[in-house]
């Protein structure tokens, strides 16, 4: 079976090749069933990695000597075991998915640009697997760089609008501001362990004692990474401006997939993070302050992409909240839950986007349980998913992540149940807002009302089924289940777990959690939907929640302080040195060439007397240097 | 008397009309110092001739070492004879174009 | 100081001052007759070094032949005290100058070397004598002797050519 593992990301690279060289002579249908069938096509071979993987062997596959230098082998390898083919079957099965939805989305485009948006999604797909599957930080680093390019390729997809290239801007340069920590924490790993294989790295971390500064430094660092990866403080800004992009796009790069790349990353170095429980205390504080900020700002933004977009951030900052208090396996199964619902309310919210014509302004909906049914129960779904109520999906791997902050600290817990209960609101109040009470929209675009096409509602009845009892993997001792999901990655996690001794919490105390946290959502749901669905927020807010719609006012802050100043230094390097001082010194030997030269043309006078002179002197000179110049 | 009398003496007449050339505007009046610049290495050479001769002589009575200089001064002098009817030639022809002997005037080479 | 001494120091005396005097004078006329004059003086230095053949040859051709042919051209130019100013004072010192540094470094490269010691043989000498050189110019150097003849052809046939009138 190891011979297949090159199959995975191969059929992606295929259709991108196909797709992107051919895409002037293809039409939409074939174009739609190359970019869908390769990713089909790659969601069969993980199947059958992952049963492979589930009798516990690790496939390794070594494709070619990557780079030989000197004591540094790196070489271009694959790693398929239990946590990479759980992320490959999250990628290459919402991918396809999402594939299929995109289908009927982007009909509308030309023919040359509907291929060359399957190219850029199935060189997404590409570098995902390529980063997932890699078996040494290289590889992932190449995946890494890859999913940021098609991020910023898909974000800026209508690239005509001048807001949208800039949000695609953005996005990528925040990126690589991470991708400074990832490279050095690097170079670091290179210096310290001497190899970047995986293998290697863990079983030379392992070998050190806890809380050293060469561990703390790295995590650190791989942190920073994860941290412009996955819209984390202070690099967050990004993702909202990124819903530019098409909303497929939001909910494959923006919610199931690249934004995770942070926390499969951390998740894979999980020992090296439980040996630095300085950098741990750092990721779970950050996450949690994630995970607050962005749930107030969605309390009060009206437009329906940005709501999600907020939402996304601050399930990450719940996922790094997980990874920070030791709940490796909570983590990756908040990655899986949130998989499936936050594409499904993407998706929905694209069904509504597209069945209104483009207009994104909730204060604009109202009353679309009539027109788009199917839309209509699915988008429920996913809402009461996120919010945590079980049996959902959702409240098992929140329940999961809270109980592990719980038994790491109170005030963790405290909050956490806060920005559950804020997600429960303001998600309900979406809804509210979007498919009870009346329609507020124009004339013209009630009559436009209706439901999308198949291809668009049978990805969100499928996303929908599975939000629904995929937290059945999960069910914790508590409940009387035997966590499926923890047995299968225990061997990824077995390093850190002899490590860790989290406080035991008695059955009694978690019930009583559980409740809270369930109860308190629920009051935030029916508060939501009986307010919302009878006097939704019309006007701009004022007061502090004109501060949250202004998201705190981050993004002015990051333009005052960074990048004016960057780009008053560059005014200034670029009229002072590089104006005055670079070209003035090329310009500058031109001119004075040009002015030796006129003044040599007034030693030719004509005279034949001062030619004689010359004669003279020169023999004169030609003396000294000969006779006294030894 | 050594060489050295006879070497300061042909320099000094050089140098007096390098001088001449540089400093007189008459075109006559550098032709002649040209002339004289070239008495100066004949006489030069008439005295590195005598002075090989006497070091030739010290070694053997009878031989005749040092007559290449007079021979060359003979062939210098044949030379100077032929330069300067030519160059007189194109003086006077230079007289009657323009009516003046003057070297500044000759700045043609400037265009 | 032997009579040889005192006829060499006299003789350089009158030459040096000679030509110092060619270019100084004002009258073109005047440079002429101390040109005439160093040459006399230098066909002295001649036969104090025993080279009677270039000596006489020397009066014959430069002051009688050359030298007349200047007064001649001079004579036709009608300058008499042509008085041409100086055009550059400055251009006349640099060439004062210039000059002087000539002789100056040549003197200085000079001064020190072994072949400076050499005696010169004067006043006598076979070699000097017409008889030797005639030998010399006709057995070793006889295809110089007739090509010069060739030059002085072509050095007349090129005077005319000039000197033509239209």
């Amino acid at each position: 079976m190891s011979n297949l593992v090159y199959l995975v990301p191969l059929f992606p690279l295929i259709g991108f090749l196909i797709n992107g060289l051919a895409r002037n002579s293809l039409s939409k249908g074939l174009t739609g069933i190359i970019g869908s069938g390769v990713i089909l096509a790659s969601f069969v071979v993980s199947i059958l990695l992952f049963l492979q993987v589930k009798d516990g062997n690790t496939v390794s596959v070594v494709l070619f000597d990557f780079i030989k230098s000197g004591k540094l082998d790196i070489p271009f390898s694959f790693q398929v075991d239990q946590l990479s083919s759980i992320f490959l079957l999250i990628i290459t099965g919402v991918g396809f998915l999402i594939h299929l939805y995109s289908t009927a989305y982007m009909k509308e485009e030309s023919n040359a640009h509907f291929a060359r948006y399957f190219a850029y999604l199935n060189l997404f797909v590409f570098s995902m697997l390529l980063l997932v599957m890699g078996g040494n930080f290289l590889i992932m680093f190449i995946g890494w760089e890859g999913v940021g390019l098609c991020s910023y390729l898909l974000i800026g997809y209508w690239f005509k609008n001048n807001d949208y290239s800039s949000a695609a801007k953005k996005a990528f340069v925040m990126n690589r501001i991470g991708d400074f920590g990832f490279l050095l924490a690097m170079f670091w790993m290179v210096q310290q362990f001497g190899s970047l294989t995986f293998g290697d790295v863990f079983s030379g971390a392992e070998k050190m004692e806890a809380n050293n500064t060469v561990l703390t430094g790295i995590t650190l660092l791989l942190f920073l990474g994860a941290a412009g990866k996955s819209a984390q403080i202070p690099l967050y800004t990004w993702l909202p401006d990124a819903m530019a992009g098409p909303t497929p796009v939001s909910a494959l790069i923006h919610a199931a997939t690249m934004v995770t790349a942070g926390i499969y990353m951390i998740a894979r170095s999980n020992i090296m993070y439980t040996l630095a429980p300085f950098t741990q205390g750092v990721v779970a504080v950050i996450g949690l302050a994630t995970a607050i900020l962005a749930a107030t700002i969605a309390l009060k933004q009206n437009d329906i992409k940005k709501v999600l977009a907020y939402s996304t951030v601050s399930q990450l900052g719940y996922m790094f909240l997980g990874l920070g208090v030791g709940a490796y396996t909570g983590a990756v199964f908040h990655v899986m839950t949130h998989a499936f619902f936050k594409a499904l309310l993407f998706l929905g919210a694209g069904s509504v986007i597209h069945a209104m014509h483009h207009e994104q302004d909730i204060r604009s909906m109202g009353g679309l349980k009539k027109h788009l049914p199917t839309t209509h129960w699915t988008f429920l779904v996913g809402c009461i998913a996120i919010a945590g109520i079980p049996p959902l999906s959702g409240f098992f791997s929140k329940d999961e992540i809270l109980a592990a902050a719980f038994s790491k600290h109170v005030v963790y817990w405290v909050i956490g149940v806060l920005g559950a209960v804020m997600t429960a609101y303001y998600m309900f109040r979406l809804y509210a807002t979007t498919f009870l009470g009346k329609f507020r929209g124009t004339h013209e675009q009630e009559h436009h009302l209706h439901e999308s096409p198949a291809a668009m509602t049978l990805p969100l009845i499928i996303l929908a089924i599975l939000s629904a009892v995929a937290g059945f993997v999960g069910i914790p001792e508590v409940l009387g289940g035997s966590h499926k999901l923890q047995e299968f990655l225990a061997p990824i996690f077995a390093a850190s777990s002899k490590l860790q001794h989290p406080h035991a919490i008695s059955h009694a105390t978690e019930y009583m959690l559980m409740g809270a946290s369930v109860g308190a959502a629920v009051l935030a749901i029916i508060f939501a939907i009986s307010r919302f669905s009878k006097r939704p927020d019309m006007q701009d807010a004022t007061g502090f929640g004109k501060v949250l719609q202004n998201k705190w006012y981050v993004d002015e802050l990051y333009d005052a302080v960074i990048v004016k100043p960057l780009g008053r230094l560059s005014d200034l390097l670029n009229n002072i040195i590089e104006k005055l001082g670079i070209d003035g010194a090329v310009n500058g030997i031109g001119k004075l060439v040009n002015y030796g030269g006129r003044q040599l043309r007034l030693l030719q006078s004509g005279q034949v007397g001062i030619y004689l002179l010359m004669m003279v002197i020169a023999a004169f000179v030609l003396f000294i240097i000969q006779l006294f110049v030894k | 008397m050594t060489i050295q009398h006879y070497i300061f003496l042909a320099v000094a007449l050089f140098s007096i009309g390098v001088i001449g050339v540089l400093t007189r505007r008459n075109i006559i009046i550098i032709f002649m110092c040209i002339e004289l610049m070239l008495n100066a290495v004949n006489l030069l050479l008439v005295a590195f001739s005598k002075m090989h001769h006497l070091a030739a002589i010290a070694a053997d009575a009878t031989s005749k070492a040092g007559s290449e200089g007079q021979i060359f001064v003979f062939f210098i002098m044949v030379v100077a004879a032929a330069e300067v009817s030519v160059g007189l030639a194109i003086i006077v022809m230079m007289y009657r174009n323009t009516h003046s002997v003057d070297a500044n005037f000759l700045n043609r080479l400037k265009h | 100081m032997s009579i040889t001494h005192l006829l060499f120091w006299f003789l350089t005396v009158l030459a040096l001052g000679s030509a110092l005097m060619v270019i100084f004078s004002k009258n073109p006329v005047h440079s002429i007759l101390w040109l005439i004059a160093a040459f006399f003086a230098i066909s002295g230095h001649y036969v104090l070094l025993n080279a009677q053949f270039l000596a006489i040859v020397n009066i014959i051709v430069y002051a009688g032949a050359i030298m007349v042919l200047f007064l001649f051209v001079v004579m036709l130019m009608n300058l008499n005290s042509a008085a041409i100013p100086m055009k550059n004072k400055w251009l006349g010192f640099a060439g004062v100058i210039s000059g002087g540094c000539l002789l100056l470094v040549i003197t200085a490269a000079l001064k020190d070397t072994a072949v400076m010691r050499n005696d010169v043989l004067m006043k006598t000498g076979d070699i000097g004598l017409i008889h030797n050189l005639g030998m010399v110019l006709f057995k070793d150097y006889v295809l110089p002797f007739e090509i010069s003849s060739v030059l002085f052809l072509s050095a007349m046939v090129g005077a005319m050519v000039i000197g033509k009138k239209d």
